[in-house]
């Protein structure tokens, strides 16, 4: 496949170079003179110098063909925001995929329908939510589009829920418990499932529903 | 009326005192804090130090009640991103944003943003000055 790569740093210039070792057609894009010219000794003719947010740029990468997927992975989120709306809406590059340098601007790259994002930040703080134990509520999954997210969150003994029927807890409106799982064996949350100390549910909520599912389940 | 400038340079600096003349009430958006000092020495607008791109900055400098927001930082892609938060997440209808590169502000244009490009600008003023003083004079 064809891919375009903005941005020349650690990330661009490491993923270019995998794309490549892999058998694929790239044109790396990088705008400081001095990161360009290290690259041009590696990757030759399949870096160009230049901004890849001025269309000029993009269109001599070969942005009309078009590539089959465009990376912006530059260091600037706006830049890869407008990346990604040219590639997308003026060149109708099928496939983006954008890096989040920010965590802040997530909700900017979602409000304008930039999908796939990676963000390195979060996916750290997903990690320590998974490794550290005293995080009570884990996020498991984010399903951005549907602004919807998937928690795990662990009942102990002084849960004020511990013993008590699904279908008699206050749920916060827009969070459901999906399942149970006891002695390593995983239910499917229903109304008569009563809940004991020790179980793992898994709940499905809106983002900044956290708090107040917490507060239900664990009293804190 | 009430505007919301973000970008306190020559250009936002400048609208921002007229609009306070013309009674506007005028919010100043800057993320240096010297800029302040482009509004003169009684500034009585609000003025908030930050980043436009911040949405919670953007709510605090009120934008949920902006009649008008004009979008002129420094960087064009800053520019593009913020006038379009603030016209699809804060449906903000007067959003005005300035893009130096042309190309970019004929695709955004397009696309429902009111952009004002001073280098298209630029190029028509100076074309138009250059073809008219150097017209061939016809011989006597």
């Amino acid at each position: 496949m064809y891919v375009i790569v903005a941005g020349g740093g650690k990330v661009g210039a490491n993923v270019a170079r995998s794309l490549l070792r892999l058998g694929n057609e790239v044109t790396l894009i990088e705008q400081r003179r001095d990161s360009f010219e290290r690259l041009e000794e590696e990757f030759e003719h399949q870096v160009q110098r230049g901004d890849a947010t001025e269309l000029f740029v993009l269109e001599r990468a070969g942005i009309t063909r078009p590539p089959d997927i465009m990376l912006a992975l530059t260091g600037d989120d706006e830049d890869n925001m407008v990346i990604c709306q040219l590639a997308k809406e003026k060149y109708g590059v099928p496939k983006v995929i954008a890096r989040v340098n920010d965590p802040r601007n997530q909700s900017h790259f979602d409000l304008l329908g930039i999908s796939p994002t990676i963000c390195a930040t979060s996916s750290i703080m997903a990690l320590v939510e998974h490794e550290v134990p005293e995080h009570e509520l884990i996020h498991l999954l984010e399903l951005r589009k549907e602004n919807l997210e998937i928690v795990e969150v662990q009942i102990d003994k002084s849960s004020p829920v511990a013993g008590k029927r699904v279908e008699g807890l206050k749920l916060p409106e827009g969070a459901r418990l999906i399942s149970v799982m006891r002695d390593g064996r995983s239910e499917i949350a229903v109304g008569s499932t009563t809940l004991e100390a020790g179980d793992q549910v898994l709940a499905i909520l809106e983002p900044g529903k956290e708090d107040e599912l917490r507060r239900v389940l664990l009293k804190r | 009326m009430k505007a919301l400038i973000i970008g306190c340079g020559r250009v936002g600096s400048t609208i921002a005192l007229q609009l306070l003349m013309e009674e506007w009430e005028v919010t100043v958006v800057d993320e240096n804090e010297d800029a302040l000092s482009r509004l003169g020495e009684n500034w009585p607008g609000a003025f908030l130090v930050g980043h436009g791109m911040d949405a919670d900055l953007l709510r605090a400098a009120g934008i949920e009640e902006a009649d008008a927001v004009v979008v002129a930082t420094d960087g064009d892609n800053t520019n593009i991103v913020i006038s379009q938060v603030a016209q699809k997440r804060f449906g903000i209808e007067c959003v005005v944003a300035r893009i130096l590169d042309p190309a970019r502000a004929d695709f955004y244009a397009a696309r429902g943003l009111r952009t004002v490009c001073p280098t298209k600008t630029a190029i028509d003023v100076l074309g138009e000055a250059v073809r008219a003083c150097a017209v061939p004079q016809v011989p006597a």
